[in-house]
């Protein structure tokens, strides 16, 4: 079997066997739903549950993938300000720094109270989500090849020119690092701050979803959610794998395919 | 003393002192005339690189002046590395003096593909760079130098990293364009062999400040070829440019 096909078929293979124990530990101890529920009824919750559990799904992405449009035109747009203005780096990369260090669990509750809540829960998803960007796309514009800037001088280029002809491509690796770390994290800020906000009612998110079945011992259900929100948080890595590799495939020595 | 007449770039006086107290040149004088093929030779380190930088004007001279007297019009530099964008394809690394200078679509495309032919390079114009060999890459740096139509082409040491076959190829290739397009060519090297197969003069350089310790006249006629690398009189040039470069390293600092 080739390799292509082995990074498939194992991880399936470990699935199976876990959930399989997983189900026979339930079935075979009796243990009661409200302490772990077997894989089946996760399932038969999940399909019972589906209405509410979307909804709250889409609710929970919407604010991942707002946080994470911000943290991507924040964190490229400060990182070309840096690079263009040693002065404005200067002035404000340390309060970068310091909102990345900040844990956001101990930030969301302060935003609560000053922004209305669905603003407060995007905010957060920002917060988490734009320093990688930032740092890579920094890292990235400050590679560049001298001796291309060298010939960029040579024939008069522009700021400008530099920026979009050679700076922008050259830190575009770098650039979809960040962008692929921003995808997950947005993620967590949003569950984290959603949980921090623990609002109920018809626009709630799924991590409020999992806070609330918890109070109300619906283990299943928790489980059902915690699921989805996994499956949202790998979709997001294989999405923008995906656009990083087809948008590198020709080029960066990462995307490249070699042939031995 | 040869210098007399046009000259198309003549530095007087040129030294370069880096930041961190490195003295590259000192001193330095050098008159190039139009459509000459010159080579400074030196060691590594002697500061030939910075010259040939302080001529393209990427870099400013500490003391002394650069002149051009007919105005410094279009420079070609090609650098040691091909220094090819990796993301864009080979036409798109060639016409890019042109896009700088927001010349038309029409003509760029023209001059491109004008300026692969020159180099053998049309059938690679989709390529990218990592999928074409140093050789080739180099031809590409070539290409692009010489897009613009340059009235001075700067080299430096571009064939250093490659094998000897290559080498030969690319020297004999440079020597036909610099005949049919009849530019100046300013060659950086430290190889005794490549700066008499090519060059019309050769100013041979000290170490550590670079300073000009010899300038001789290689007066083979062109074309040069397989022929003229393996006669007499060339082993008898290379015997007297090296004999100029040994004394030169003398001369200078040492190593």
């Amino acid at each position: 079997m080739n390799d292509r096909a082995l990074r498939i078929v194992l991880p399936f293979v470990v699935l199976v066997f876990s959930v399989l124990i997983w189900g026979l530990v339930v079935w075979f101890f009796a243990i009661p739903p409200f302490v772990l529920p077997g894989p089946g009824l996760v399932l038969a919750t999940l399909i019972a549950d589906a209405g509410l559990l979307l909804n709250s799904l889409l609710v929970t992405l919407l604010t991942t993938f707002e946080g994470f449009l911000l943290a991507a035109a924040g964190g490229i747009g400060l990182a070309i300000l840096f690079n263009q203005s040693r002065l404005v780096e200067y002035s404000l990369y340390p309060y970068a720094i310091i909102l990345q260090v900040t844990p956001v669990v101990a930030i969301a509750p302060l935003l609560l109270i000053y922004l209305p809540q669905p603003l407060a829960v995007l905010t957060c998803a920002w917060i988490v989500a734009f320093f990688p960007v930032l740092a890579n796309t920094t890292l990235g514009l400050n590679s560049v090849d001298h001796n291309l800037l060298a010939l960029f001088q040579l024939y008069k280029a522009t700021r400008w020119q530099v920026l979009w002809n050679l700076k922008l491509p050259s830190a575009l690796p770098q650039i979809l690092t960040g962008l692929r770390i921003a995808g997950g994290l947005s993620l967590i800020g949003a569950v984290v701050a959603e949980i921090a906000a623990g609002s109920a009612g018809a626009g709630s998110g799924l991590a409020y979803r999992i806070a609330e079945s918890g109070y109300r011992l619906n283990i299943p259900r928790m489980f059902a959610a915690l699921l989805l929100l996994s499956l949202a948080g790998v979709a997001i890595f294989f999405i923008l794998s995906a656009l990083s590799h087809f948008a590198l495939r020709r080029w960066h020595e990462s995307a490249v395919i070699r042939e031995s | 003393m040869n210098a007399k007449g046009s000259t198309i770039v003549s530095l007087h006086d040129v030294g370069k002192t880096f930041d961190n107290g490195t003295v590259a040149l000192k001193a330095f004088d050098l008159d190039v005339r139009p459509r000459e093929f010159v080579s400074l030779l030196g060691s590594s380190g002697c500061g030939k690189s910075t010259a040939l930088r302080i001529i393209a004007g990427l870099s400013s001279a500490s003391e002394g002046s650069v002149e051009w007297p007919s105005g410094a019009g279009q420079i070609g530099f090609v650098f040691q590395e091909p220094t090819l964008m990796p993301w864009a394809n080979i036409a798109t690394n060639v016409v890019l003096p042109l896009k700088l200078a927001h010349a038309g679509d029409t003509s760029s495309r023209i001059s491109v593909l004008q300026a692969l032919k020159r180099v053998g390079l049309t059938d690679f114009a989709e390529s990218f760079p990592r999928e074409l060999s140093g050789g080739m890459k180099m031809r590409a740096a070539i290409a692009r130098a010489l897009v613009t139509e340059p009235n001075v082409l700067l080299m430096d040491e571009p064939f250093a990293a490659l094998d000897e076959i290559n080498r030969f190829k690319l020297n004999n290739d440079l020597l036909s364009v610099w005949q049919e397009l009849n530019r100046t060519v300013i060659f950086v090297t430290h190889s005794v062999f490549e700066s008499v197969y090519l060059s019309q003069r050769i100013v041979v350089m000290t170490p550590r400040p670079g300073r000009v310790f010899a300038e001789i006249e290689i007066d083979a006629p062109y074309p040069r070829d397989e022929r003229f690398r393996t006669s007499a009189e060339y082993a008898a040039l290379c015997r007297r440019v090296a004999e100029a470069l040994g004394k030169a390293m003398a001369a200078g600092g040492g190593s």
